[in-house]
């Protein structure tokens, strides 16, 4: 019975008709769904004030700590009382002064003194005043105080870049030169880039040579030290870098390795035997698989972090505490992932191992075990990975490690290019357990 | 003996035999090595620890029991600590959401960009990818607190440090799918003559919306405790209300925000266990 044109047509508008023509509902409420979802959005957007994100965000301030990062700054620093008897030293400390001068400070004893800021200018020093030549405009000259006053002057209008306010005069011509007059001293800064005194620090015999007169140096028959050969001297003058604390970083960093590996081991160890006791295919009894779940929900669901925090109290602070918070929240994911897949494998393996007289646990050993034996590594070495993360984030907290190091470098707040130097470590490291641990993970799935 | 066993086959047996118990002994051999790492790292940890093991471990449940009897002197008053501390819970989700929603959008355009099936220009592809390896290796907390240096308390710097974060660990999920999705909608579109924007709007979006959205729910479960931990740092939330009254050893405060976050990480597991259920459901429908 051939069907008409009309037939046709009346049957796919019974058919499809949802579609064609949608009832007013399927309109509406996808349409609502999004509105109220961009209403919610619009109300936390003005909850946080991420309007005005602008202002919040210092640019002069970030620019300063960004160069300050891959820069070193020496500090030049006299006082009005006798502008000419000068102080050079690195970053303002005490202990790292330059003696003699560096070759951009010019002048001996009772002379007038010239600072050279490279591209930027030079300044004079003389016993009541301050001449500075920016390569850009005219010589500024600031002169001693009178009556707590300091006195400015230049032929033409300041520039931009001079900032005079009641106490201070602050002179930036540019990101790698400052000079700041108070009303008792003047304090010149010179900024270059790189990381100074890495290897060795400024107290070191080994500081200020080249890479190969230390190569020299360390297979020199001559000993520096009579106590031990120039290359232990060496590595020691290394790791007890005063300014960059080698050996702290890097004892802070095989900290944190450890909290990750011992509390991945820990929870692995743990989690495997108590998911053969959550699954229903090992262990007939069901109150033991409802406590071990409910056990395995409780420890993943209180964070981490709140763990390391009740350990931290109960414990101390230390690698300690991070270890077990790391192992008690991984035994629960651990334990329930595992048990998941030990209920979802193959039966036969098992009725196999069974059909040959296998008691219950030989079962188990032969018949499960090699089954999710690879799921169960390549599991452990992704918690491993995430540990690692983990393992900083609870160790700022307090279980020590580079996490805390980085904390405490962060909140002297004056050493950026330590923050820097420890980002980059915890970076490479990271970076380094993803790649090793993605390896072995595609090296066991085949 | 009407059972000779063949030569051969006594020498098969040996070495079965003989390889079963090498693989015993390099079972054991591993067993101990991992057991004796973790006893001597475990004295090594507890050396560098401040508080020993042993004294620690009486003082395990001192902590707990402390602050649930705290919490039980404080009687139905605990009760409205819930309601005191639920403005707080309510910026930390604020705070949670709005990052997985901007890391989210992000995560989308980049991985958009470092799909292969999508751009073909590879140094591209390869650039993106590097973004995204970047953006993820970093910790939040890491990012969090030097921008809190920068720009100071509030809950900003964290936010977008969390939504730093979601762009790569999103982007390179998305890409895996975007680069797993059925091309014959693209290749029919572009026949049709459609530009690029056209083509990824219409043929690769609708295939893939569902794995994106689930992908983004899990991630809002994980940003949830993350910006918790940023409130520790001085991010604000209930993070920073927990630290607080720990320090303080206000025990009903604290029993009180551990049960508003327990509650809060338990409900929204269900929840985006059954809104992915719903996604992947709906998804099946779109692609097959």
């Amino acid at each position: 019975m051939a069907s008409s044109k009309r037939e046709i047509e009346n049957k796919i508008y019974r058919e499809f008709s949802h579609i064609i023509y949608p009832s007013w509902r399927k309109k509406v409420i996808p349409l609502g769904i999004v509105a109220i979802g961009l209403l919610y959005l619009g109300y936390v957007f003005s909850f946080f004030d991420m309007y005005n994100i602008g202002k919040r965000w210092n640019t002069e301030r970030a620019s300063f700590f960004a160069l300050d990062s891959y820069a070193h700054k020496v500090h030049v620093q006299s006082y009005w009382k006798n502008p000419l008897k000068l102080k050079v030293t690195l970053e303002g400390s005490r202990f790292e002064t330059y003696d003699p001068y560096p070759e951009w400070v010019t002048g001996s004893k009772n002379e007038n003194k010239r600072i050279d800021f490279g591209d930027d200018g030079y300044l004079v020093l003389l016993d009541n005043k301050v001449v500075m030549h920016w390569t850009d405009g005219v010589p500024i000259t600031v002169t001693r105080p009178v009556n707590g006053k300091l006195g400015i002057q230049s032929l033409e209008d300041l520039p931009d870049y001079v900032r005079v306010t009641k106490n201070k005069i602050n002179v930036r011509p540019s990101l790698y030169s400052r000079v700041q007059f108070y009303k008792t001293k003047i304090v010149i800064h010179r900024y270059f880039n790189g990381w100074e005194y890495f290897f060795f620090d400024f107290q070191s015999p080994l500081a200020n040579h080249g890479f190969f007169d230390t190569l020299r140096f360390v297979f020199l028959d001559k000993r520096l030290d009579p106590k031990m050969s120039n290359l232990s001297f060496a590595w020691n003058e290394f790791l007890y870098n005063g300014l960059w604390l080698h050996k702290e970083v890097y004892v802070a960093l095989f900290q944190t390795i450890f909290m990750a590996v011992l509390g991945t081991l820990i929870a692995a160890v743990f989690g495997l035997p108590m998911a053969f006791m959550a699954a229903y295919n090992v262990t007939p009894f069901g109150s033991v698989r409802f406590i071990l779940r409910r056990l395995f929900d409780t420890l993943r669901g209180i964070d981490m972090l709140i763990w390391s925090l009740i350990f931290i109290r109960a414990f101390g602070m230390g690698p300690f505490s991070g270890i077990l918070a790391i192992g008690v929240t991984d035994t629960g994911t651990l334990g329930k992932l595992m048990s998941e897949s030990i209920e979802n494998i193959d039966k036969k393996e098992m009725e196999g191992v069974k059909s040959t007289g296998a008691n219950n646990l030989q079962q188990n050993r032969f018949g499960i075990l090699p089954q999710i034996l690879p799921i169960f590594i390549s599991q452990t070495l992704y918690y491993l990975e995430s540990n690692t993360r983990g393992a900083i984030v609870v160790g700022a907290m307090g279980a020590g490690g580079i996490g805390l190091q980085f904390l405490g470098s962060l909140q002297t707040g004056k050493d950026w290019e330590n923050v820097a130097y420890i980002s980059l470590v915890v970076l490479i490291t990271v970076v380094v357990i993803d790649i090793l641990s993605a390896k072995a993970r595609r090296k066991l799935i085949g | 003996m009407s059972l000779a066993v063949p030569n051969h086959l006594s020498v098969i047996e040996l070495e079965l035999k003989r390889q079963t118990k090498m693989r015993g002994v390099y079972s054991l051999t591993i067993f101990v090595a991992l057991v004796l790492f973790i006893i001597l790292g475990f004295e090594t940890a507890n050396e560098a620890n401040s508080g020993g093991f042993l004294q620690g471990f009486s003082q395990l449940l001192d902590f707990p029991i402390d602050i649930i009897k705290m919490s039980f002197d404080a009687g139905w008053g605990w009760f409205y600590l819930l309601v005191e501390y639920f403005p707080a819970l309510m910026e930390t989700i604020h705070m949670a959401i709005l990052a997985t929603f901007i890391g989210f959008v992000g995560a989308v355009v980049v991985s958009l960009l470092a799909s292969q099936n999508l751009v073909k220009n590879t140094t591209a592809v390869s650039l993106m990818r590097r973004v995204m390896d970047f953006s993820r290796a970093f910790p939040e907390l890491v990012i969090a607190m030097v921008l809190l240096f920068l720009m100071g308390k509030s809950a900003v710097p964290a936010l977008i440090a969390i939504a730093f974060h979601t762009v790569g660990a999103l982007g390179k999920l998305f890409s895996e799918v975007n680069e797993n999705a059925d091309m014959k909608a693209v290749e029919g579109l572009t026949a049709n003559g459609a530009n690029w924007f056209q083509q990824v709007r219409y043929g690769i979006i609708p295939h893939v919306l569902p794995n994106y959205l689930s992908y983004g729910l899990l991630r809002l479960e994980i940003n949830v405790r993350a910006s918790t931990i940023l409130g520790f740092v001085g991010a604000g939330g209930i993070g920073e209300q927990l630290t607080a009254n720990i320090q303080w050893t206000y025990g009903a405060d604290v029993t009180a925000i551990f049960v508003l976050l327990i509650v809060t990480i338990i409900a929204l597991d269900y929840l985006s266990r059954w809104l992915r259920g719903k996604l992947i459901a709906s998804g099946a429908s779109v692609v097959g």
